[in-house]
């Protein structure tokens, strides 16, 4: 397809005066530069009432805001540790199921399925990702949470749960609900997202490449690994990255999974909570200008500086792969 | 043409937009249908919930606030609103427990208060045989589940348990949302009620309207006066006729474990919050008429969706304090 | 053709055959294991369908899509919301897909080694993550709160404002992909610099882009939180945008919680027509997309 593109499209230029080039070039850079310093004024306006909103919190408590567990509207009381354990286990979680899942997928929509059948099978690719995430909390908490709380967990209490090491990971009452169930449904949310970008940047490959791997006698698996995937890494960590990100701000789906209780447990099936349910479930009862209200906008900005880091290490173990490539 | 056809209505009657107290919505809602068609005016009611509903009327975004929680007068004072109630209704617990069925299993404030503490941990507990000889109880574990979300119900359910027990007063306490010692939370009534679905042993707390719908298993509660009491209609009727209005200041009665015979005890009046300088008093006036038709013709409407309406007396009272409001019309008669 | 290819590379070199054959065992393996994943995640795609389906078929009859919401009770239909949606989404897509593909092509193409670029790289992926309410609270502290009242354009701003991070992520994605090769060789022929990125690599990377436009859409068409305080929602018809707008997920979100039947089922064929509606939107862009390249 790239190839054919360019042969039609580099076939029009000349029929333009050099005379529009002059101020059309400049033009058109200012236009991408605004466009690009309008979306960072925006997005540190939302940074910046955060960290504006939570100064209270963080004045009140100090470091105790982000390594006290308590949450208590009653006492005025409150600390981000439960909320950010549950965050960043029910985004690990999913992105250790979702990536393996999307990859695989978008391997056999690009290397393996016939042409007959990638077709229909990235569109309904595509309609996982279409699925709004308040239907996956719908699903998850009417199909998914019963299949837990009926069948996975007690099986697992009863196999793992008996075995030394594992037996923390594996305990407690089996509401069905919890951090593997959250982990799980995000998983399943972000799975098409990762999956259609990766099947994209895979397709976007310029084919003379692959096929010359493959004249040298490749496996399609060599291909994949030797070739396509050294080729299109930043933009597969890119499609992750969006994956991740939509896995920490996710709100209502997991809000229905998740058990929303703010303590820290070992066990895959507590009741945990994430930042972006708590702030959900508890903005509209706060009051203007209170101290909870101050401390959910702080919350806030602690997962906007969490998805910072995530997004800076893998910024620099892309940049470090580069290197020793 | 169908979008013609609704402009044209909706342009004859004036909007006025309220915001706050899920508990409320179905009720205003059905009170807004038809007072669009008979009074003309056109109520746009949304449910973000109590908390937000006091948040909006102060910073003046809606024409007026609903919540469940009532204010202090100090607030109501520097806000410059006046609070007064439009109906009652009540919150109910329930079980999921084998062989029980709705309103067999007899329990009290405080041994409710001790199985949402995790205090009493299995249905078999002797206190909780105490109240219901002849009960087969299950060793099932007590699973408790919470609203999740910042709720009015769990206020009012929190301030029971807070009223009854003095140990959930001095260690938990009473909000819209609390620090839950054990058990799950879930979003909403339907999550409390399907989640205690889910689990054997579940316990939970729901809007009495959600769970008649729904026939779920709600259990009878000891009155004050020390009968066990089954949740209906009647029983917050008597809740709501024995409480004491006159000495209640801006009309926040404490409708909660009331002296009445047969009065269910987790009952609770649900609030408006109208602004006394509203910005355009044109729209305030129509609040008030809209709540004076509602008092005057929304009672068969309410009762028919499990809630109480207000007491006579009581609708008089609250006439005469619309009159604090900037350019209301006169509705005391 | 990918299809075949190793197969004949494969029996040409049958002789070499221990290292070979060991290739082409976890050739084998990769292959069923990423079938398996296939199957996974097809499977629930097929459960929550049948789910939504089930549940929601049921509700959607003429007078749903064609009556106001009402009380409970009064046999009321979804057609404000589903107006209100199809406004707030549609407007919110034709001013947040400019603005992230603007900004897309300018961290692409002229921002290398800039470190404006580089600041609104990081802070637009930062965005990806930051819970929607948040974005509904940032709009209602500049467009409601001054105003004194909810309106459809505030809305449409909290759900534009979701759309740009992900247009941005997937635009300079997309852009870095197409070969420097093609640009040299428009380039050459004398094309500005904009025709080279427009007709180009925009042109090139176009299937690209219209998937992120795509998971933009099917992201914001569900949001809720950001939509509660923001358009807040509308019990009666109004497609003002500076009125109070209703919307399928504030409906949701209000219904899918409430004790009445009709309510719950009105929810659930909401869920079903939002996702119908992303659905039909994906398929029209793709057959559209589809249809140019020939």
């Amino acid at each position: 397809m790239g190839a054919e593109v360019s042969l039609r499209t580099t076939g029009g230029p000349e029929h333009h005066a050099p005379v529009r080039r002059s101020w059309a070039d400049p033009a058109f850079a200012g236009l991408a530069r605004a466009c690009g310093i309008a979306v960072l004024i925006l997005i540190s306006g939302i940074i910046a009432v955060m960290l504006f909103g939570g100064r209270q919190a963080f004045s009140t408590f100090g470091l105790g805001f982000l390594t006290s567990s308590v949450w208590n509207p009653v006492l005025h009381h409150y600390g981000a540790l439960a909320p950010m354990f549950g965050t960043i286990v029910t985004s690990f979680i999913g992105l250790v199921i979702a990536v393996p899942l999307a990859f695989g997928v978008a391997f056999c929509l690009t290397e393996m399925a016939p042409g007959w059948l990638s077709g229909p099978l990235g569109t309904a690719v595509e309609l996982l990702a279409a699925v709004p995430s308040i239907i996956f909390g719908m699903w998850g908490f009417f199909v998914i949470v019963p299949i837990m709380a009926q069948h996975i967990q007690p099986a697992l209490i009863h196999s793992l749960g008996r075995v030394p090491f594992l037996h923390p990971f594996f305990s407690g009452a089996p509401f069905g609900t919890g951090l593997l169930t959250g982990g799980l449904i995000l998983a399943v949310m972000v799975t098409p997202f990762i999956a259609a970008v990766m099947r994209d940047v895979f397709n976007s490959m310029p084919p003379v490449l692959k096929e010359s791997a493959y004249g040298l006698g490749s496996t399609r698996w060599d291909v994949m690994r030797r070739v396509v995937l050294p080729w299109s890494r930043t933009a597969v960590i890119g499609g992750i990255m969006l994956g991740l990100g939509r896995a920490l701000g996710e709100t209502m789906a997991i809000t229905f999974v998740i058990g929303n209780t703010n303590r820290i447990s070992a066990s895959l099936f507590s009741p945990g909570n994430t930042i972006a349910s708590l702030i959900a479930l508890e903005f509209p009862e706060s009051e203007a200008g209170s101290l909870k209200l101050s401390s959910l906008l702080a919350l806030g900005f602690v997962l906007m500086v969490i998805s910072f880091i995530t997004l800076a290490c893998s910024r620099a173990l892309l940049r470090r792969g580069r290197l020793v490539r | 043409m169908i979008g013609l056809a609704f402009t044209a209505t909706a342009a004859q009657a004036v909007d006025i937009t309220g915001a706050g107290s899920t508990f409320a919505a179905p009720i205003y809602g059905a009170w807004g249908a038809v007072a669009k068609s008979s009074i003309g005016v056109a109520l746009n009611y949304q449910a973000l919930g109590s908390g937000a509903g006091q948040n909006q009327v102060i910073a003046r975004t809606v024409d007026f606030g609903a919540s469940d929680a009532p204010l202090t007068a100090a607030k109501l004072q520097t806000n410059l609103l006046i609070q007064f109630p439009t109906v009652m209704g009540g919150v109910v617990p329930i079980v999921n427990l084998p062989g029980i069925a709705p309103n067999q299993l007899h329990l009290t404030g405080e041994v409710v208060a001790e199985l949402f503490s995790g205090a009493i941990s299995t249905w078999n507990d002797p206190k909780i045989a105490a109240l219901n000889p002849g009960v087969k109880l299950p060793d099932t574990a007590v699973a408790p589940v919470h609203r999740a979300d910042g709720s009015g119900t769990t206020f009012v359910f929190t301030s029971y348990l807070a009223k009854v027990s003095p140990d959930w007063k001095s260690k938990i306490g009473a909000a819209s949302s609390i620090a839950w010692p054990s058990g799950a939370g879930a979003k909403g009534n339907d999550g409390v009620a399907a989640t205690v679905r889910n689990t054997e042993g579940g316990l939970g707390y729901v809007e009495y309207a959600y769970a008649d719908k729904n026939h779920l298993t709600t259990v009878e509660l000891k009155d004050k006066a020390g009968a066990f009491v089954a949740p209906n209609l009647d029983s917050f009727t008597k809740a709501a006729a024995a409480a004491d209005w006159a000495s209640a200041q801006n009309f926040a009665v404490d409708l909660l474990d009331t002296p009445g015979e047969g009065a269910w005890p987790i009952v609770s009046a649900t609030f408006v919050l109208l602004p006394t300088n509203p910005k355009d008093p044109a729209r305030s006036a129509e609040v008030i008429k809209f709540f004076d038709w509602a008092f005057t013709n929304g009672a068969a409407t309410a009762r028919k969706l499990q809630y109480v309406p207000l007491p006579a007396e009581v609708q008089t009272n609250v006439r005469h304090a619309w009159t604090n409001v900037a350019g209301a019309p006169d509705m005391s008669r | 053709m990918s299809t075949t290819m190793p197969d004949l590379a494969s029996a040409a070199h049958r002789r070499h055959s221990g290292l070979l054959r060991r290739r082409r065992n976890i050739d084998h393996v990769v292959t069923a294991l990423c079938a398996v994943a296939t199957f996974i995640v097809l499977a629930a795609l097929v459960s929550i369908l049948f789910t939504l389906v089930s549940n929601g078929i049921r509700g959607l009859t003429f007078s749903t899509l064609t009556r106001v919401t009402t009380p409970p009770g009064n046999g009321g239909g979804l057609l404000n919301p589903i107006i209100g949606s199809i406004i707030q989404t549609a407007m919110a897509t034709l001013i947040g897909t400019p603005v992230g593909l603007l900004a897309g092509i300018y961290l692409a193409e002229y921002g290398a080694g800039s470190q404006i670029a580089n600041a609104v790289r990081f802070v637009s992926d930062m965005l990806l993550s930051a819970p929607s309410i948040l974005v509904g609270l940032f709009v209602y502290l500049i467009l409601v709160a001054p105003f004194g009242h909810f309106s459809g354009i505030a809305g449409v701003a909290a759900l534009a404002i979701l759309v740009i991070p992900i247009v941005v992520r997937t635009t300079e994605d997309m852009l870095r992909l197409v070969p420097l090769s093609m640009r040299e060789a428009a380039a050459a022929l004398g094309a500005p610099r904009w025709k080279v990125i427009m007709l180009v690599s925009v042109r090139a990377a176009k299937r690209g882009l219209m998937t992120g436009v795509l998971l933009a859409i099917a992201r914001i068409a569900g949001e809720t939180a950001p939509l509660l305080f923001t358009s807040l929602g509308n019990l009666n018809w109004s497609v003002s945008l500076g009125q109070p707008m209703a919307s399928l997920p504030v409906t949701i979100y209000q219904y899918a919680g409430s004790a009445y039947d009709d309510w719950v089922q009105l929810a659930w064929t909401s869920a079903l027509l939002i996702t119908a509606g992303v659905l039909l939107i994906n398929i029209v862009a793709r057959v559209g997309l589809r249809g140019e390249d020939r």
